[in-house]
């Protein structure tokens, strides 16, 4: 499903250059759910952008379901976002301007695939799938942060992506709206089968996923497989 | 994407930000309103003189002359009138005017008419009814201001020359002339059967003839009417016709002297020579008298050219408020970027492409530039019913406002794509928003990377060139006027962009950590990274220096007016005196102890050759560029043996003491006499120092050499004169008199002026305090013009610095949250406010502040062609203006960060 090879990221801080990944290389199967685990500063934000094509490598090739994104310019990376690729940001990023159901609505009306009323009744769909189908014509202002990280995961899974990614998803969050959100992404990686990676730096929540890349220093440490989940 | 949920998305994703939008886009909004104002003004003035055009003319066609009609003219009207063309007079000169029983005197203008005029159109009057009267009664009607100035009323008598009338009605509407002509010489209407009992005409008063046909329906279309007038003029003077047909067949209109229109006698002595007696001179070789044949449509294109230079300059100040209506958007819509990257950031994560992202936000610049377009539109629309009212009085027809569908809807396209054009710029850095933002919360979303090479920027940017070039020249007919003007924008441009630079590089160096910390934080803003230093020093430089350059020019001009009318010497001045009424008048004012200030002696003629070649010859030669009018035209020249105050010689000397020129002349009767040109004349006429001149004195001919050119002010009060002779040449020739005199005012200047008319009706006198008052009052109604002008371009300045004051609230919000979360108090914030936007504020008055300087000096340099004096002081008060608005305006838009709790400014989204 997502395959790295030998990726590094070298920036320029000043004059010095500095290396925030060095050679990472991994493979991701589909439907896996999977974690980037690491101290701030260990290049897992950088190391998710590559994965995600939000952001070209120094060296290095990056391939998602086949496509590799080093041969594509940043408008077709876009395009193979918008297609196969959903988001969670820690911050839930929902656009301030649109009600909840007008954000989960944006993905396919980018794509533009699927007509109006097509899009609307899928996202009023996901909406009540993640438990906010009478909040809907909400402004993210009026939602409390677990909504609005719902009303973000909906909006992820609108596409029916390939693959999930998740920043932190639950850091701004209190335990228990943090908990039912990594039940969500749970539930909803098994009932459709989409990869997730999750970025965190909460060991408990990586405990959960199936297999924890560990970063430092931006080589990879240690990748373990967990055994299965006992609440799933 | 599809263009519908494209639009879709622009209209919900627009929400909370349409208000603000809206206002940047409203910058335009005045610059699209005086387009529309201007354009639908221009566009009903000329309508108004197409509808009256025939109103105007009085008739189909008219033949116009500054001396009585030829024989011909006579025999050929009467042909005409006996062939079915009915004909009228309009013979028209300026007189006394005597009042009884209150014996108040006034200097007026008298239009003697015959019966039938006019064909079209109608002399209003009060009584309704008077009209009728004029051709049978002894009657008159007259200018109810007239009325007021010799305290008389309607059933008065009233004295022209030699024939008492009776004050009949007072005239409300005249076809033709513009109300402000009441204002410069109250107008009398009077039958044309009179002229002979009231003698003046008799005198020789200068008069202009006018004969006004009317045409039969099938000939007063505008082609078959040009055919009849070139027959005529062919009838009337081959020669003259011959010349403007061929004339005509280059594409040229005919040119005239300056005062235009067939101006003859225009500007020598200001006032003076207004009227002469040729009556008494030797007409052994009378002069050609020229005939202008004018139809409807020369009429209507008269008008109509003039109106357009007048559009043209008011164009101007639309350009400037449609570019810095520009500039506004530009700045506001910067602010609207750095706002919007968190969401652009989160677009493109979701896969949308720089292109969607790019397409959604330049459909959200075009409907509210469509918005602030449409008020402009509307605003101008408005202001087009209050433009007749501030210049109604200049214009001869009466203005019927009608919507112009045409204006409207080129302002409104103007408008909105100069807003597209200028959005577009700062729209362009939100395809370079990195979809990592959305990850990276430390990334500083106000820094986007900018490339010189990129090729849609360049594009962008030739298209902002292109535009502004474009859309100047297409509204200044003028190729190398509006140049001039793209390349003074340009300039200013530039050096508001230097100052706004040095600034930022002077804020690095000097900032102490000795200096408080409010000022030392404030000072430091200017030149921090993603700073507005640049954009709000244009905005808010253009502005200044805009309105300091209007208000600059404005004072110069009424300066010079306020001058010229204190510069007179005396206050009552009297002309058309004729030789023999010199010497008793003299007599009289001194019997009464009223001392004479000035006389001057007028003698008129015309030039017969130059070098030997006579006039006629000379016109038809085209190898010498010679204006035509400085040949054909009267002169009305004096002699005298000094150089007056209002006179400055610009080459070869002036005339030497007349006992040289005594012996010279014994030793060598045929020596030519010398002679002094006023500088223009001399290179219209195409003549050097040395060159010999002949004149043709009232048939005598008058041999001179140039000897020297002068410069002459014509704005004074003075006699003043084109050609100036030395004493010998003409103490002989008949001449008449122009007399200034200082007397008391109040009685004994009513007195004196009522005995001078009572015996000497032809002598015209002038009560120069009342000048004064009558050019008071013009100079105020131009005055409120431009006020009005003035204060629209202030009004436009100020959403555009609104615009750029919010383009960096954003920053501000920020920094002053953080602030007041560290323990500021608001005051302490506030300071740091004031102490950044007091420097901006600062330094975009004063540069713009000297910008006008250079900006007012060119234009009345070059446009008014008037030595510039500039008024420091108001300017001053203007830039101190300018930088308290900036300072109120930054502390209003930045009001949250000190008016609420620093968790509400930190929620506030972008």
């Amino acid at each position: 499903m997502l395959v790295a090879r030998g990726l590094t990221k070298e920036y320029l801080s000043g004059t010095q250059p500095l290396t925030v990944l060095r050679d990472v290389s991994f493979e991701i199967p589909a439907g896996a759910f999977v974690s980037i685990v690491g101290p701030s500063g260990s290049g897992k934000t950088t190391l998710l952008g590559l994965l995600a094509g939000l952001d070209t490598p120094s060296r290095g090739t990056v391939t998602l379901d086949g496509e590799d994104f080093g041969r594509l310019d940043e408008d077709a990376r876009a395009r193979l976002r918008g297609e196969k690729v959903g988001f969670v940001f820690q911050s839930f990023q929902l656009i301030p301007t649109l009600t909840a159901l007008e954000n989960v609505q944006v993905p396919l009306e980018l794509a533009g695939k699927v007509n109006v009323k097509e899009a609307a009744s899928r996202a009023r769909d996901l909406l009540a799938r993640v438990g906010l189908g009478v909040r809907m014509h909400h402004f993210p202002q009026q939602l409390s942060g677990g909504e609005q990280q719902r009303v973000a995961l909906a909006r992820a899974f609108v596409n029916e992506p390939k693959i999930l990614f998740a920043d932190e998803p639950t850091g701004n969050l209190d335990g228990t709206t943090g908990e039912k959100i990594v039940e969500l992404l749970q539930a909803l990686n098994r009932e459709r089968g989409c990869t997730i990676v999750l970025v965190t730096h909460d060991a408990s929540l990586a405990a959960r996923t199936q297999r924890t890349i560990r970063l430092k220093d931006g080589v990879i440490v240690e990748d373990v497989l967990h055994p299965r989940d006992p609440a799933a | 994407m599809t263009t519908q949920a494209l639009l879709r998305l622009a209209w919900r994703e627009s929400r909370t930000a349409r208000r603000r939008l809206a206002l940047y886009m409203s910058s335009i909004a005045f610059g699209v309103a005086a387009l529309v104002a201007i354009d639908s003004f221009a566009g009903n003035v000329t309508r108004s003189i197409r509808d009256q055009s025939r109103t105007l003319l009085g008739g189909d066609l008219s033949l116009q002359a500054r001396a009585a009609f030829p024989a011909v003219v006579d025999s050929l009207t009467d042909s005409l009138r006996t062939a079915g063309l009915p004909s009228s007079r309009v013979t028209t000169f300026a007189s006394m005017a005597l009042a009884e029983p209150s014996g108040g005197t006034r200097l007026v203008q008298v239009r003697a008419v015959s019966p039938g005029y006019p064909f079209y159109g109608a002399i209003e009057t009060v009584p309704a009814n008077g009209w009728s009267t004029v051709h049978s009664d002894t009657v008159v009607f007259v200018d109810p201001s007239l009325l007021i100035a010799l305290d008389a009323k309607v059933g008065d008598k009233l004295k022209l020359g030699q024939q008492q009338f009776i004050i009949g009605g007072t005239l409300g509407n005249v076809p033709g002339d513009a109300g402000i002509t009441a204002v410069i010489g109250p107008r009398v209407y009077v039958s044309d059967k009179w002229l002979p009992q009231m003698a003046l005409l008799s005198f020789g008063s200068r008069a202009e003839y006018e004969m006004v046909f009317k045409l039969p329906a099938a000939l007063a279309s505008p082609k078959p009417a040009a055919d009849v007038a070139r027959a005529l003029r062919r009838r009337i003077d081959p020669a003259d016709a011959a010349r403007i047909e061929a004339l005509e067949a280059r594409g040229e209109r005919e040119r005239n002297g300056p005062g235009g229109e067939g101006e003859e006698a225009g500007r020598d002595s200001t006032i003076a020579a207004d009227s002469t007696a040729t009556a008494t001179a030797a007409m052994t070789a009378a002069p050609r008298v020229r005939v202008r044949v004018r139809t409807v449509a020369d009429t209507e294109r008269e008008f109509t050219q003039a109106v357009a230079r007048l559009a043209d300059f008011l164009s101007i100040i639309g350009l400037i408020a449609l570019l810095l209506g520009g500039i506004g958007v530009a700045s506001g819509v910067n602010a609207f970027v750095s706002a919007k990257i968190d969401t652009v950031a989160v677009l493109r994560c979701l896969g949308a492409t720089s292109r969607q992202v790019l397409a959604l936000y330049v459909v959200q610049a075009a409907a509210m530039g469509l918005v602030g377009a449409t008020a402009g539109a509307v605003l101008g629309v408005a202001v087009q019913f209050l433009l007749p009212r501030v210049m109604g009085e200049f214009l001869p027809v009466d203005v019927t406002i009608a919507l112009e569908p045409w204006p409207l809807l080129l302002g409104l396209g103007t408008g909105v794509w100069v807003s597209l054009v200028f959005a577009l710029r700062p729209l362009l850095a939100l395809r370079r928003v990195s979809p990592l933002q959305a990850i990276r919360r430390n990334a500083d979303p106000t820094s986007l990377p900018s490339e010189w090479k990129d090729v849609a920027r360049l594009l962008v940017d030739a298209l902002l060139v292109g535009s502004i070039v474009a859309i100047v020249l297409s509204r200044i007919e003028s190729l190398r006027d509006g140049l001039a003007m793209t390349a003074g924008i340009v300039g200013v441009v530039l050096v508001l962009w230097l100052a706004a630079t040095a600034l930022i590089a002077v804020a690095r160096r000097t900032t102490r950590p000795s200096w408080p910390f409010p000022l030392r934080q404030g000072i430091a803003n200017l030149h921090r990274p993603a700073n507005q230093t640049r954009a709000v020093t244009l905005a808010l430089g253009f502005g200044a220096f805009l309105l300091s350059t209007v208000y600059l020019v404005q004072a110069n001009l009424l300066s010079r007016v306020q001058t010229t009318a204190d510069a007179a010497a005396g206050n009552l001045l009297l002309f058309d005196v004729q030789d023999d009424q010199a010497a008793p008048l003299d007599s009289m004012l001194r019997a009464r102890q009223h001392p004479i200030v000035q006389q001057t002696p007028i003698v008129t003629m015309r030039v017969e050759a130059i070098n030997g070649v006579s006039v006629t010859r000379l016109q038809s030669d085209t190898t010498v560029r010679r204006a035509g009018w400085s040949l054909r035209r009267e002169y009305r020249s004096t002699y005298r043996q000094s150089m007056q105050s209002s006179e400055k010689l610009v080459s070869g000397e002036w005339f030497p003491d007349s006992a040289t020129r005594a012996a010279e002349r014994a030793t060598n009767p045929q020596l030519p006499f010398l002679l002094s040109l006023e500088q223009d004349v001399a290179r219209e006429m195409g003549v050097a120092l040395g060159d010999t001149i002949t004149w043709n004195v009232q048939g005598v001919p008058v041999t001179t050499v140039l000897s020297s050119t002068r410069e002459v002010n014509w704005g004074r009060f003075e006699a003043n004169f084109f050609a100036v002779f030395e004493p010998a040449a003409l103490r002989r020739a008949p001449q008449q008199y122009v007399i200034v005199a200082n007397v008391p005012t109040g009685a004994p200047l009513a007195e004196i002026q009522r005995d001078i008319v009572r015996r000497y009706p032809n002598v015209s006198s002038l009560d120069l305090t009342l000048v004064k008052q009558t050019i008071g009052s013009i100079v105020d109604r131009v005055t409120l013009a431009i006020r009005f002008l003035g204060l629209f371009s202030l009004a436009m300045g100020i959403p555009v610095l609104f615009s750029a004051v919010a383009a960096t609230r954003r920053a501000r919000l920020r920094e002053g949250v953080l602030l007041r979360t560290l323990g500021a108090s608001r005051q302490q914030v506030a300071r740091v406010l004031l102490a950044e936007y007091g420097a901006l504020g600062a330094l975009g008055a004063l540069t713009g502040m000297l910008l006008s300087f250079g900006g007012a000096w060119g234009i009345t340099r070059f446009v008014f062609d008037d030595p510039f004096d500039p008024a420091v002081g108001p300017t001053f008060v203007i830039a101190l203006g300018m930088l308290l608005l900036t300072m109120t305006i930054g502390l209003l838009t930045s009001r949250d960060v000190y008016r609420e709790t620093p968790m509400i400014a930190i929620r506030e989204p972008g």
